[in-house]
């Protein structure tokens, strides 16, 4: 059970033993302390491990993170797990700005709200907020699931090719090309596997479920100036 | 880039450390802003006076000419590049054209009751040492660390950028308007003196205030105005506002506790504040104003 205390330790240190890892290690289990709000921790982890991160992060923690389970028990700063392939990061309170930007597999709880542009072109990780999301949320996105049991600021969904947005307070506005759909018996397998995963216990039916109008797939003239 | 810091006492027993405190938050903020430093300090004296506080190569004797024009025995106190004059407030405005008159090669960048406001060129270390930060107490303050995109490194583009009396603001961003809204302040008689944007962002905030705004309802109008992406934060004789770009575009986090509201372009710049363990945390929200102001 290693500990690294990053009040005496570089992050660079912490990363790269991290990223020395192999597959196999036995070192499954590490403990992080005196996080103060550095920068990429625990960016570009690549093995099955679990991290717990006592405190608060800053900026791209969790990054690039692959087969990790990362538990940050603080707030995070701006860009929180990006471009995640695998693994679980888990928040036990607030995210910053463009959460989960990117991402292309894995779970994403965020156990408070999470800011601006939560999900920005996200590619295929599913996140789930307990609490709210601020504006511009999923930006441009094109794969997987959010899922926000609080309310959704404004332009929700914005330029989005294909994710589903779960939401299930109120959704301030919605973005371009984005519109609400019915959901139907796979969107609510989908919405409640993912639920289950992120340990999450609510009824499935209090969500309401938005996606694409994909009317911006193909070049039409009325749009160009 | 661009750093700022804010901290605003709500606890008196804290005054004699607001120096300190925002020293040691300016620094940890070097990396987002090394090409130069300023803060503004809002001391907590009763002072019935009122304080410049001016820069030059060479201030030597000008406590003495000033005096001698006012008829009054002016106070003084130098610190490096910055001495900060004070006087009845009845004469600021004699001290300010004879200043201009007779010493063009001393600037008066802040003035007011209770502001004083210093700003240079360098590292957040090397210029909170030079102006001995650490041992200025105060009720407020706020302070930048440049990393200079809309005009030159010098000192006189450094923030913080005051346009009225007791009022200074700090801004991370840039604003993309700023000539048109330059244009139409001077119009309204406002001065500026240097091509910098946040100056304007600073002269917009004094015109609106002195049109009768409240600091909230200047910020507000600021909204509908200024053009392009910006933190603003902005410090007046009692209070301490806010405000965020629509799309927030420049971070931000803010902690407040019982003894006081801090801001930081980033978290680890309040990592060092008393009590910051169990501060309420969080991001101001785009577009809204927030403010504080001391009773």
């Amino acid at each position: 059970m290693p500990t690294v205390d990053l009040a005496s330790s570089p992050i660079r240190d912490l990363n790269r033993v991290l990223h020395n890892l192999p597959e196999n290690t036995n070192e499954t289990s590490w403990t992080v302390l005196n996080p103060a709000g550095q920068h990429s921790i625990a960016v570009g982890v690549d093995a099955p491990i679990d991290i717990e991160i006592d405190g608060h992060v800053g900026y791209y923690c969790a990054g690039m993170n692959k087969f990790a389970e990362i538990t940050i028990n603080g707030n995070a700063g701006v860009g929180l797990a990006e471009n995640m392939m695998s693994g679980l990061v888990r928040v036990k309170g607030d995210a910053s700005q463009a959460a989960g930007a990117t991402g292309q597999g894995g779970l994403l709880v965020i156990e408070g709200n999470a800011a601006a542009r939560c999900g920005i072109s996200m590619k295929g990780i599913d996140i789930v907020v307990k609490g709210s999301i601020g504006p511009m949320s999923a930006f441009m996105a094109q794969a997987g699931s959010l899922i926000v049991l609080g309310d959704a600021g404004e332009a929700l969904g914005d330029s989005i090719y294909e994710a589903r947005l779960f939401v299930r307070g109120k959704v301030k506005s919605l973005g371009a090309d984005c519109e609400e759909k019915v959901i139907g018996d796979e969107e609510r397998t989908i919405l409640s596997d993912v639920l289950r995963r992120a340990g999450v216990d609510v009824p499935t039916d209090g969500f309401r479920l938005y996606g694409s109008a994909r009317r911006l797939y193909h070049f039409h003239i009325d749009n160009a100036y | 880039m661009c750093g700022i810091v804010g901290l605003f006492l709500k606890d008196h027993a804290l005054e004699p450390r607001l120096g300190g405190m925002l020293g040691n938050m300016l620094e940890v903020m070097t990396d987002r802003g090394p090409d130069s430093t300023g803060f503004a300090i809002y001391s907590g004296d009763t002072n019935l006076n009122f304080k410049f506080t001016v820069r030059g190569k060479n201030l030597e004797g000008l406590q003495d000419a000033l005096s001698k024009e006012l008829g009054v025995s002016v106070g003084a106190i130098a610190r490096d590049t910055h001495m900060v004059l004070s006087f009845p407030q009845t004469m600021a405005d004699q001290a300010r054209s004879w200043l201009a008159a007779e010493r063009p090669d001393v600037a008066v960048i802040g003035g007011g009751h209770r502001i004083e406001l210093y700003k240079e060129v360098g590292l957040p270390a090397e210029v909170v040492r030079r102006f001995d930060l650490p041992h200025m107490a105060g009720t407020h303050g706020i302070g930048h660390t440049r990393m200079a995109t809309e005009s030159a490194v010098t000192t006189a583009g450094a923030h913080p950028f005051s346009a009225g009396a007791d009022q200074c603001l700090v801004h991370n961003g840039s604003l993309s308007n700023h000539r048109s809204v330059r244009r139409n302040l001077e119009r309204e008689g406002l001065t500026f003196t240097t091509d910098n944007d946040s100056e304007v962002a600073a002269g917009f905030v004094t015109w609106r205030m002195r049109e009768g705004d409240s600091l909230v309802k200047a910020l507000e109008s600021s909204l509908e105005n200024l053009d392009g992406f910006y933190t603003f934060v902005v410090g007046t004789e009692n209070g301490f506002a806010v405000l965020r770009d629509p799309i927030s575009c420049k971070p931000a986090v803010m902690a407040e506790t019982d003894q006081y509201v801090a801001f930081g372009t980033e978290y680890r710049a309040l990592v060092g504040l008393p009590g910051i363990e169990k501060a309420r945390i969080f991001e101001p929200e785009p577009a809204r104003v927030y403010a504080w102001e001391r009773h």
